[in-house]
C-alpha cells in the first residue's frame, strides 16, 4: 500500500509548491512555484531532498496532517509552533513519524509563509513539467486547489529509512528588513521625474490586497509621464506595475504572464521573497540597484541554496539535544532512534 | 531574397535581474508582430547559452535568463545582434483555423449590447465576426488564452467597466480593438459574444494548445444544439485549412 499523508484540518491557504512551471509562459501558463524559494529549499534539505522537490507552502498557519502508512521523514521551515499527537516538537528539524501519528503546524509567529516537505517528495503527477499549484488556471498539486481536510497525499517513498536527523539553525538565513533593491525599468520612461522620485525616496506599505499573485503597496502615488495603457507585454517576477490608481503592485509567483501596465522597476530576485513574507501593515522602502549588483546579489542567494546541505547539523548535535521536549516526544512517540 | 526590416532600431530594455526586453516597435500591427515571431525563432535557433524560456507578444520578446550561466550585458548584445540582421521570411504557409461559435443568449450575454453600442443588429454583429479575417497575435494572460488582432472597426469598444469574476470556459470575446478565444474559465472585462466548443487548451491532449501566433482564425456560427453536440464529442477539433500568407504582410515590414 501506498503511504499517504492525510489532510485532518488545513491551514487558510496551503498549496503545493515546486520551482514553477517553466517554458510556458508564451502558451500563458504562469510560472507559479515556491514564493520563498529559499525557505522552501530549506524544508527541502531538511528531509535529503533536492531544492526543487515539491513541498507545501503554507500561509500564516499551517496544516494538520495524520501518517497513513509510513515512517515518513518530515520537516517543518516556519517560525511556528509544531505538536506530534499533541506533544511540542521543533520546528526546522526533520522527523521521522510513525502510522496514525499527526503533526499539527500552528500559526507563523513572523513572516506570511512557511514549507513542510517529506522526504521524497509526493507521489504525483507533473502538470506540463511541475506540481506546482497554481489556484486560478486549476493547474498543480493534488487537483489544482489548495489543501482541504480529507485529502490524501500519496509519497513517493513508502518507508523512510531509519537514519540521523538533520536540523538548520534558522539564524544563518539571511536577515530580511524593510529594503528591496529594484533595478529600474522596463517602462520607467512612462513616469514623471517626482513619479520616480516618490517611488524611490518613500516609503509604501503592504496591504491587504497581496496574495501569491500580487501585492498591493499602499503610499504615495506614483505619477505617469504618459498614460497607463502600454502594449501588453511579458512579465517578469518583481515586475512593479503601476495602473491608473498611481499605486505599485508588485507581481510574484503566481502572475498572469503578459500585461498591460507600465512597470516602473522590478524587484531584486531574492527580495521578491523577502516581500513574499510580509504582512499587511508592514513598511519597506526601494533601492535602485544596477545589473552589476543585482549579479551580485542573485549569486549570493544561489550559493546559500547550493550550500544549504552544508549548513545543516545533526539534530543530536547541539542545543536540540539538551532540549527536555524533544526527549519527550522521543519517549511519547516512540521513536527514539531517529534522534540518535 | 530577402530585405531588411525597416523598423525602428531594436530596443533592449532591463527587465530585473534575470529578463530583458527586446522590443521591436509598438503598438499592434501584422507586420511587427510577425517581425517578433521571427526573431523569436531566430533566438530559439541561436541557441544563446543561459536562455530559460521566451515570452514572445505583440511587438516585443521578454528573454528570460540565468545570469549565472550568463550575463545581462553579453546576452542583451547577442540579442540585438540578433534583431538587426533580422530579414523578411518567404512566405509561410500559414493555418486557418474554422472555430465554431454559438453566439448571444446564454452563450454570449453581451452580443445585444454590443450590438446597441454599435448601432448595428446583433445579426450583423454577427455576420461581421464571421467575415473577419482574425489573426492570432500572442497567447497570454491564462493558459492558452489567444488575443486575435482584425476585430472590424466598427466593433471596437472599451471593456466592461465591472470585470465579471468568472467568464465561461471557451468565451469568444471582444475588448478595445480586439477579439480573444478564452479557453478557461477567468475573470474578465471583455465583452461575451459567445462560447465554442472547440478546446484551444486541453491538458488531457498533447499538444495541449491548439493555436500558435500567426494562426488565422474564421469564426462560424452555430446553433445551441450543434454547439451540444460538439462539446460531447471526444476528442473534437475544429476544422483547419492552409494558407498561403498575404501579400501585403510580406511587403508591410519593408514599406
Amino acid at each position: 500500500m501506498t503511504s499517504h499523508l492525510r489532510v485532518v484540518a488545513a491551514g487558510p491557504s496551503s498549496t503545493l509548491q515546486d520551482r514553477g512551471r517553466i517554458g510556458y509562459q508564451r502558451y500563458g501558463v504562469s510560472v507559479a512555484g515556491a514564493a520563498d524559494p529559499l525557505l522552501h529549499a530549506v524544508a527541502n534539505a531538511l528531509v535529503g531532498n533536492r531544492p526543487g522537490e515539491g513541498a507545501v507552502e503554507f500561509t500564516l498557519a499551517g496544516d494538520s496532517i495524520v501518517v497513513e502508512g509510513g515512517p515518513v521523514r518530515i520537516a517543518v521551515a516556519a517560525d511556528a509552533e509544531l505538536t506530534v499527537d499533541g506533544e511540542p516538537v521543533p520546528a526546522w528539524t526533520s522527523l521521522r513519524l510513525t502510522d496514525g501519528q499527526t503533526l499539527r503546524i500552528g500559526a507563523l509567529r513572523s513572516g506570511m509563509r512557511g514549507y513542510w516537505a517529506v522526504e521524497s517528495g509526493f507521489a504525483l503527477q507533473p502538470v506540463l513539467g511541475s506540481v506546482a499549484t497554481h489556484i486560478r488556471s486549476r493547474m498543480g498539486g493534488l487537483d489544482g486547489s489548495a489543501l482541504k481536510a480529507g485529502d490524501r497525499l500519496p509519497l513517493a517513498l513508502d518507508q523512510a529509512a531509519d537514519r540521523g536527523e538533520r536540523c538548520f539553525d534558522p539564524s544563518l538565513l539571511p536577515a530580511r528588513g524593510g529594503r528591496l533593491r529594484v533595478m529600474l525599468g522596463p517602462q520607467q520612461d512612462y513616469f514623471t521625474p517626482a513619479g520616480i522620485e516618490a517611488f524611490l525616496e518613500e516609503d509604501y506599505t503592504v496591504s491587504h490586497e497581496a496574495d501569491r499573485m500580487g501585492c498591493r503597496l499602499d503610499g504615495p502615488v506614483i505619477e505617469h509621464a504618459r498614460g497607463f495603457n502600454i502594449t501588453s507585454d511579458g512579465i517578469p517576477l518583481g515586475a512593479v506595475q503601476v495602473p491608473g490608481t498611481g499605486r505599485p503592485i508588485v507581481l510574484l509567483a503566481d502572475r498572469q504572464t503578459t500585461g498591460g501596465y507600465p512597470k516602473i522597476a522590478c524587484v531584486v530576485g531574492p527580495d521578491v521573497a523577502a516581500l513574499a513574507q510580509m504582512r499587511p501593515g508592514e513598511r519597506l522602502r526601494f533601492t535602485p540597484v544596477d545589473a552589476t549588483e543585482a549579479g551580485r546579489i542573485q549569486a549570493r542567494h544561489r550559493e546559500m541554496v547550493d550550500g544549504l546541505p552544508a549548513l545543516l547539523q545533526s539534530a543530536g548535535g547541539f542545543a536540540l539535544y539538551d532540549s527536555g521536549r524533544l526527549l519527550g516526544f522521543n519517549l511519547i512517540g516512540g521513536a527514539v532512534t531517529g534522534w540518535d | 531574397m530577402s530585405v531588411t526590416t525597416s523598423f525602428p532600431a531594436p530596443v533592449l530594455r532591463a527587465a530585473g535581474d534575470s529578463a530583458l526586453i527586446v522590443e521591436l516597435g509598438d503598438g499592434i500591427a501584422q507586420d511587427l508582430n510577425a517581425a517578433v515571431h521571427r526573431l523569436d525563432r531566430r533566438i530559439a535557433d541561436a541557441g544563446l547559452p543561459g536562455i530559460v524560456e521566451t515570452v514572445p507578444t505583440y511587438r516585443s520578446i521578454l528573454v528570460q535568463f540565468d545570469p549565472a550561466v550568463m550575463a545581462a550585458e553579453p546576452l542583451g548584445q547577442a540579442l540585438l545582434d540578433l534583431a538587426a540582421e533580422l530579414t523578411q521570411a518567404a512566405a509561410e504557409p500559414q493555418l486557418r483555423w474554422i472555430v465554431p461559435v454559438c453566439f448571444g443568449g446564454a452563450h454570449g450575454e453581451d452580443l445585444d449590447d454590443v450590438a446597441r453600442r454599435s448601432g448595428l443588429s446583433a445579426e450583423e454583429v454577427v455576420r461581421l465576426h464571421c467575415t473577419a479575417d482574425y489573426r492570432v497575435y500572442m497567447l497570454g494572460f491564462s493558459p492558452g488564452f489567444a488575443y486575435l488582432g482584425g476585430l472590424p472597426e466598427v466593433l471596437h469598444q472599451p471593456r466592461r467597466e465591472n470585470p465579471r469574476m468568472v467568464t465561461p470556459a471557451g468565451s469568444v470575446m471582444q475588448g478595445g480593438a480586439q477579439a480573444a478565444i478564452s479557453p478557461i474559465a477567468m475573470p474578465s472585462g471583455w465583452h461575451l459574444l459567445g462560447r465554442t466548443p472547440a478546446k484551444t487548451f486541453d491538458l488531457k491532449r498533447e499538444p495541449p494548445f491548439l493555436l500558435a501566433p500567426g494562426d488565422r482564425i474564421r469564426f462560424t456560427a452555430i446553433s445551441a444544439a450543434e454547439f451540444d453536440r460538439l462539446e460531447g464529442l471526444s476528442g473534437y477539433l475544429p476544422d483547419c485549412e492552409t494558407v498561403t500568407a498575404p501579400a501585403a504582410l510580406l511587403q508591410g515590414a519593408a514599406a
